[in-house]
């Protein structure tokens, strides 16, 4: 049975009054709402969902399975926090909620919560769990079992998701990046910028070569830069899905990582990665001993592209190139979280050869959102069947974004629902596109 | 409501459209109005004008109340429930049914987004004017209910312009059809004209049918900055005197100024007085024509900058940022009490003063923008709900700027209705006489009282036999 003293203590953590009086309820976060445009109801509206946090909050009503369906059927795409004009505070809201419900026990059952923490601070959050799970991955692959597992169907017996979920699982980088890269690399003429880089869970095993393109395109910048061994995972993954203690700990210590190191700015090319260490500065405000360097540390993290938007280094580009047709998907952690928005397409659209085409609806979610795809595989489909259809509607060839999360999911629709383009982050098309590549 | 009522609407629209739960009462107990909320008994989402009808029926029978609603944006209260009320939303009705591009019309469902249809008409050359602040959300239906205006007023007019007809159940449970595509229609009372504005008091409506005018085929959208407020209430006065009718004249002071600013970071300077945002429309001759005569009557009037929108995108982002201001100003304080009092367009200089001094009276924080040429005012309360001695301050101020928006010639809503908010001021705008006649009319369609009631005017029950006038009396009557 679900603990009511025990969730009564918890509604403390909800956000102050201020936070909840703010939203004046105008309605006008429902146009980009992607729940509210499936169901049309208003409770999975973020108007909705503030409403009835603002009631629990003032124990008018109780918590509920209902209220916590809601929350969790929330893609947490903060969409709504950009079409805010009243600057609410949505994303907070709605994961303090969560985990609210999550320790008072509604919404999902005990035990898939179990081991929905346990797998994220087990093997997401250590970089030897994921590494153990991602070599088995690799063998996996590699061994024809894949082949074997897909063509029996042996997963089905498990869920009858669990087939396609399986197949969201993106192939297994041949080597991790931080084996790959140095803790200091050097660029070639003198050192214009001092960097130091985060190298992000996903990107580290999943997509290595992604880390190792960063790399090389900051080299070319004129960027020293740093890539500390010991640093860890950013925290984000378990601080949106109701383990926020543990994702504070993490916090904590890539804090005291960086800091012994000597940087101007920290490079993150994953979204989810920079715009949680970004927010490090207010999830550490109330601790005194890491208030002012959560504060410090925050304001030095950018994004890839954030950073060669703004400090425009020369980079020298190949002379022939054979024209690219290229779209851009806005990793709702890059245009919603971190407000990233013009600043790569500005760095897309001034690359040599690239010919453009905007996006239908680039800023709306592409349903991966965390895990989101995998804890509601169904409800994500909904998303990225949209999306694909506008991708196809581009006839780009390549379609770029900058998230991990965001190029497996995009990269899983052009399997399910058959559309011919290439999924690319930015910096892989800049350093193909680069003249020192060519060698 | 009793069980035999709920068991009724679930039958007549199917459970999956019937919510009753304490989640689904409390997330349809507002609207975008400040201040006002009530829960309501249950909310119902009909497939097909035959379930409504039912429904209504159904209500005159075991009379519970009902109050449509679409997607909840109004500003007066139209859509908050009433004691004892199933609410009705129309939201999941969007489709558009027909574009036809020879009588230019388009005939859609009410739940069908406002600037939904404008995209879509306007992909093919077509254009849809009426623009609310929050056309990315309201629907149609609820723009027919309250009569909703826009940006684009000034020239284009107001959602009746471009109703030429309408479907709707009425109270007893028939179908009302009124007008149609012919642009002249002179049989017997203007059913129509009367239906919009009506706020869901006199039917509920399931079909509009909309004219569409040919888009204009280039735009000049121009930012002007004014260190003093009166300049630029003297600006607006010249356009209009100077015969240019520019398809949007919006008006934003220094505190909407900074909220704005702070929210979409596209570079206002955080010190002007009043900055007015024109957009004129039409060929591109007399296009750059206005705007040049606009440019000179701007310096005239001691304009501290002009900026004209590079592209069209950078022209967007301006409206859109002026569609922000009212949600916008929560930045400031907690509840926004926004309202829209409107003046004879040649009184606004005179109306913005009104408004300056009535926050300094009542000793509020007042945000001003709107419709400077429409005469259509926003003045905004920024306020604290929780504080009810401000709550107070607010009213008294706001009673003051409808009173002299009155002795104006003017009226104290302009496009947001009447509603529950603004219901005790209609009989110094519309008399007593016309405050009678509405409420005869009302009596006459709904006799039972039960479709949206308690909005625009209250009806008093009738009353039969003696007034009870001693408490053994009225035990008597209670025994």
């Amino acid at each position: 049975m679900h603990n009511q003293t025990q969730y009564k203590d918890l509604l403390k953590v909800l956000p102050h009054d201020d936070i909840l009086q703010q939203c004046i309820h105008c309605g006008l976060c429902l146009a980009v709402c992607p729940t509210y445009d499936i169901t049309k109801i208003e409770r999975s509206s973020p108007r909705g969902r503030i409403a009835m946090i603002k009631s629990v909050a003032r124990s008018e009503t109780e918590l509920s399975d209902r209220f916590a369906e809601e929350m969790n059927f929330c893609l947490d795409c903060l969409a709504c926090e950009t079409a805010c004009p009243a600057g609410v505070q949505y994303g907070r809201m709605v994961e303090t909620a969560r985990v609210v419900v999550d320790e008072a026990g509604f919404g999902t059952s005990k035990i898939k919560r179990a081991v929905k923490r346990f797998s994220l601070r087990r093997f997401v959050a250590s970089k030897n769990g994921l590494k153990f799970i991602s070599r088995l991955l690799r063998f996996y692959q590699k061994a024809g079992l894949q082949k074997f597992v897909r063509a029996t169907g042996i997963l089905k017996i498990f869920s009858k998701n669990l087939t396609e979920i399986e197949a969201l699982s993106p192939a297994i980088s041949e080597k991790f990046s931080d084996k790959q890269i140095k803790e200091i690399e050097l660029p070639e003429g003198e050192v214009k910028y001092k960097t130091a880089f985060h190298f992000g869970c996903l990107m580290n095993t999943m997509f290595a070569d992604i880390n190792i393109d960063t790399i090389d395109v900051l080299k070319e910048c004129g960027c020293k830069i740093i890539t500390p061994k010991d640093q860890v995972c950013c925290g984000s993954l378990m601080g949106h899905n109701g383990d926020l203690d543990f994702a504070l700990k993490l916090a904590r210590k890539n804090i005291d990582v960086f800091e012994k190191h000597e940087y101007d700015y920290l490079i993150s090319n994953s979204a989810g990665c920079g715009a949680f260490m970004k927010d490090y500065a207010y999830l550490l405000e109330d601790d005194p001993l890491y208030a002012d360097k959560a504060k410090r540390f925050a304001a030095k993290v950018k994004d890839i592209t954030e950073f060669i938007f703004e400090q425009k280094p020369e980079m020298k580009f190949i002379s022939e190139q054979t024209p690219e047709s290229v779209t851009y998907h806005d990793a709702c952690h890059l245009v919603h979280a971190q407000k990233v928005y013009s600043q790569p397409r500005e760095v897309i659209k001034s690359l040599p050869g690239v010919k453009y085409t905007e996006l239908e609806e680039a800023s709306w979610c592409c349903g991966s959102a965390g895990i989101y795809n995998v804890v509601r595989y169904e409800d994500s489909l909904i998303q990225l069947k949209r999306k694909m259809n506008n991708i196809k509607n581009t006839n780009a060839k390549v379609v770029l974004t900058g998230n991990p999360g965001c190029m497996g999911q995009i990269k899983h629709g052009t399997k399910k629902f058959n559309v011919d383009v290439e999924v690319l982050h930015p910096v892989t098309l800049i350093k193909k596109l680069l003249k020192n590549n060519q060698k | 409501m009793d069980q035999y009522t709920t068991e009724k609407l679930k039958s007549i629209v199917g459970a999956q459209n019937f919510f009753d739960s304490k989640e689904d009462k409390l997330v349809y107990s507002y609207d975008g109005t400040p201040v006002y909320r009530h829960l309501p008994e249950a909310v119902i989402f009909p497939e097909d004008a035959e379930q409504i009808s039912k429904i209504l029926k159904l209500a005159n029978q075991e009379k519970f109340n009902v109050v449509p609603r679409g997607a909840g944006t109004g500003l007066s209260g139209g859509s908050i429930p009433v004691d004892n009320s199933v609410v009705i939303v129309m939201t999941k009705w969007n489709r558009v049914l027909e574009i036809d591009t020879s009588n230019l019309t388009a005939w859609v469902e009410p739940g069908v987004v406002t600037g939904h249809l404008q995209n879509q008409v306007e992909k093919i050359g077509l254009f849809y004017p009426p623009d609310p602040g929050s056309l990315t959300v309201c629907t149609i239906g609820g723009n027919v209910a309250s009569n909703a205006g826009g940006l684009r007023g000034l020239k284009y007019g107001v959602t009746k312009n471009y109703v030429l007809g309408v479907e709707m159940i009425l109270p007893n449970g028939e179908l009302l059809k009124s007008g149609g595509k012919n642009m002249k229609d002179a049989a017997g009372y203007n059913l129509k004209d009367f239906i919009i504005g009506s706020e869901g008091t006199l039917g509920i409506i399931t079909k509009v049918l909309v004219k569409l005018l040919p888009k204009p085929t280039k735009s000049i959208t121009l930012l002007i900055f004014f260190n003093k407020l009166i300049d630029a209430g003297k600006a607006v006065s010249d356009i209009i005197a100077a015969h240019i009718v520019p398809s949007m004249m919006e008006f934003l002071d220094n505190t909407t100024i900074n909220c704005v600013e702070d929210y979409t970071h596209i570079g206002l300077p955080r010190k002007s007085e009043a900055i007015l945002l024109i957009e004129v429309d039409g060929r591109d001759s007399e296009v750059q024509e206005d705007a040049e005569i606009i440019r000179k009557i701007a310096v005239k009037n001691n304009a501290s900058a002009l900026k004209a929108a590079s592209d069209k995108a950078e022209a967007e982002n301006l409206k859109t940022a002026r569609r922000s201001a009212f949600s916008a100003l929560a930045r400031k304080m907690p509840t926004t009490i926004l309202e829209d009092a409107t003046v004879p367009r040649s009184e606004l200089p005179v109306m913005i003063e009104k408004v300056t001094k009535a926050a300094k009276m009542f000793d509020v924080m007042i945000g001003n923008f709107g419709h400077a040429g429409d005469g259509n005012l926003h003045p905004t309360c920024l306020t604290d709900e929780r504080d009810s001695k401000a709550l107070e301050k607010a009213h008294k101020a706001f009673e003051y700027i409808f009173n002299e928006a009155i002795k104006l010639g003017g009226t104290i809503t302009g496009e947001h209705g009447t509603g529950l908010s603004k219901k005790q001021f209609l009989e110094s705008v519309a008399g007593p006489a016309g405050v009678d006649m509405m409420k005869r009319i009302k009596c006459a369609i709904d006799p039972n009282n039960i479709l949206n009631p308690e909005k625009i005017f209250t009806i008093s029950p009738k009353c039969e036999g003696y007034l009870p006038l001693k408490r053994e009396q009225i035990k008597n009557l209670n025994a």
